[in-house]
């Protein structure tokens, strides 16, 4: 049991780590990506492949198959980033179709539709909330930097932000590399984990999912984008026997949330404890008897 | 040598011509005025000089430069600020944001350095921050600082924008209608902000104005514009004499 609770905290790690990425992309940037899963096959498989191939530590597996994502990232916005909202988001959903069905016929190298097998199970609970920590870090300090400032400011005003004399395209770009540069190293915990990785695994619906956590947890609130990945990773685990229902769930709190709540869970905000203790002030150091008598209830 | 210089400028869409050999050249340290009846080219003008257009024909250039095939944030730091005529604002980000993104070039850390924390971040973010203040002290929005800036009331919304342009250190200043949507007090108060600005930051300032007193009492020199071309040159005085102005501009709208 205590096995199946580790698991179950590694899925959630691993799907943080790409969600962050696609918070960056998509909640701070403005930019929205239905590509994703491809930058993170991407990761899978080139880790994947050190390490079972060629004898890689697990270590510099880790740190390749991220750099490799970014850097297809880099080529891949140098392209596309030019291009307005929506004809971008067309370019990386064909971008994540190509890179499936590439490892699909690469038999030779990937195994095709059969997967890739035989890939040592390092990613443990230890590893995989490490990883998400200094992740999660990462990017909360990037954030509150002069880059994910810029990055605000072209998703606010994308005019007024050239301006005051950012490089926007430039800045796209450090948003693209990153996003991809987590979803690889999600990727790669991901194949250590489950030893074993196909196509399938990063089809269009995964990459839809890491967009549509990002939007449910609100667009521009990194602590939001991880409240919903542990909801939607943990809700299913729970609710087993109606897993195959996911993605119409998915949908319906989707439509449910643009409709009552467009900013999503936590809109603009990040999570502090601060509201708690201010509901905790105004309960029990008033001492207001109707208030108390609702609390009691 | 003058601030800014502009050559023989055409601008077309099409067939129209927004821009029709305009002429200028701005003097270090004085403020200039570009007025003209709506549709004239005065915003197409500051379009071109800060890269949002290509000209079609004739030259820019600042303190010797060409600014022509430049992008917007090449040409912002090389030392032109612009406010804009519909403010354009980080409306979800606060009022200390605001400024405090627009001294991105003041911020020398690397990226790996943004993500730790180590290194000249602390350091150099808390430089920019005491700037950011000390500007928000000056444009009068201090008290302020932490609210959404979107919410601002018009007027500090404006001043905010001005204050934003300024923290890119620019030499010259563009405002488009900074002045729209303000009462005979608020223009008044404006006209004493502008000048006071002016002073402390040692610009060269071109505005686009339709509040003739408002112009008239800021500028050393205005340029009149109609269908893209300057028909009048000179300081207040000489602009309101002139027969040629009187006709296209002031004589129809003197009411207005």
């Amino acid at each position: 049991m205590s096995g199946y609770v580790e698991g179950v905290i590694i899925l959630v790690c691993i799907n943080v780590i790409a969600v962050l990425g696609v918070s960056i992309l998509t909640g701070f940037t403005r930019l929205f990506s239905f590509g994703n899963a491809g930058f993170m096959a991407i990761g899978a498989y080139a880790s994947a492949i050190l390490t079972t191939k060629y004898g890689a530590p697990f270590p510099v597996a880790l740190v390749v198959g991220p750099i490799i994502a970014a850097i297809v990232a880099l080529g891949l916005g140098k392209l596309t980033l030019k291009l307005k909202g929506d004809y971008f988001l067309i370019t990386t959903l064909g971008f994540g179709e190509s890179v499936r069905l590439l490892f699909l016929f690469a038999e030779p190298i990937t195994g095709g539709a059969r997967g890739l097998s035989g890939i040592p199970p390092k990613t443990t609970m230890f590893i995989a909330v490490g990883i998400t920590m200094l992740a999660f870090l990462g990017a909360w300090n990037f954030l509150r930097s002069k880059y994910g400032r810029n990055l605000m400011a072209i998703r606010e005003q994308e005019i007024a932000a050239e301006a005051v004399g950012i490089n926007t395209a430039k800045f796209k770009e450090y948003s693209f590399m990153i996003s991809a540069a987590y979803a690889g190293m999600a990727g790669a915990l991901l194949a250590h984990y489950y030893m074993f990785i196909s196509p399938i695994m990063f089809n269009l619906p995964k990459s839809a999912e890491l967009t549509i956590t990002v939007v449910i947890g609100g667009l521009g609130s990194l602590s939001g984008s991880v409240l919903a990945t542990i909801l939607l990773t943990v809700l299913p685990e729970i609710f087993r026997s109606a897993a195959e229902y996911r993605m119409l769930l998915y949908g319906l709190a989707v439509v449910i949330i643009i409709v009552l709540k467009p900013s999503g869970l936590m809109g603009y905000r990040e999570f502090s404890l601060r509201p708690i203790f201010t509901l905790y002030e105004r309960i029990f150091k008033k001492n207001n008897p109707t208030q108390t008598k609702g609390d009691g209830k | 040598m003058p601030i800014l210089t502009i050559t023989n400028l055409h601008k077309h869409f099409g067939g129209v011509k927004a821009i029709n050999d305009f002429s200028i050249t701005l003097e270090k340290g004085k403020i200039y005025g570009l007025i003209g009846p709506n549709g004239a080219g005065k915003t197409t003008i500051f379009n071109t000089i800060t890269g949002i257009y290509e000209p079609t024909m004739g030259e820019i250039f600042l303190n010797g430069k060409s600014v022509i095939k430049k992008a917007p944030y090449e040409i912002s730091n090389m030392g032109i600020a612009r406010t804009f005529q519909n403010i354009r604002l980080f409306g979800n980000l606060s009022v200390l944001d605001n400024v405090i993104i627009a001294c991105h070039a003041d911020a020398k850390y690397g990226i790996f350095e943004a993500m730790t924390k180590f290194g000249r971040f602390k350091k150099n973010e808390e430089e920019i921050k005491e700037k950011c203040i000390k500007l928000l002290q000056i444009v009068g929005l201090e008290e302020m600082r932490d609210d959404t800036a979107g919410a601002l009331p018009y007027g500090h919304q404006r001043k905010l924008e001005i204050a934003r342009a300024l923290a890119t250190n620019p030499s010259l200043l563009l405002l488009d209608e900074p002045a729209a949507g303000m009462n005979e007090k608020e223009s008044e108060e404006l006209v004493r902000f502008i000048q006071n600005i002016h002073e402390n930051f040692d610009l060269t300032i071109l505005l686009i104005e339709h509040h003739m007193d408002f112009v008239m009492s800021l500028c050393d020199e205005i340029a009149v514009l109609n269908f893209g071309s300057t028909i009048a040159m000179g300081t207040p005085d000489e602009v309101k004499r002139n027969p040629a102005v009187i006709e296209a501009y002031l004589g129809g709208e003197d009411d207005a």
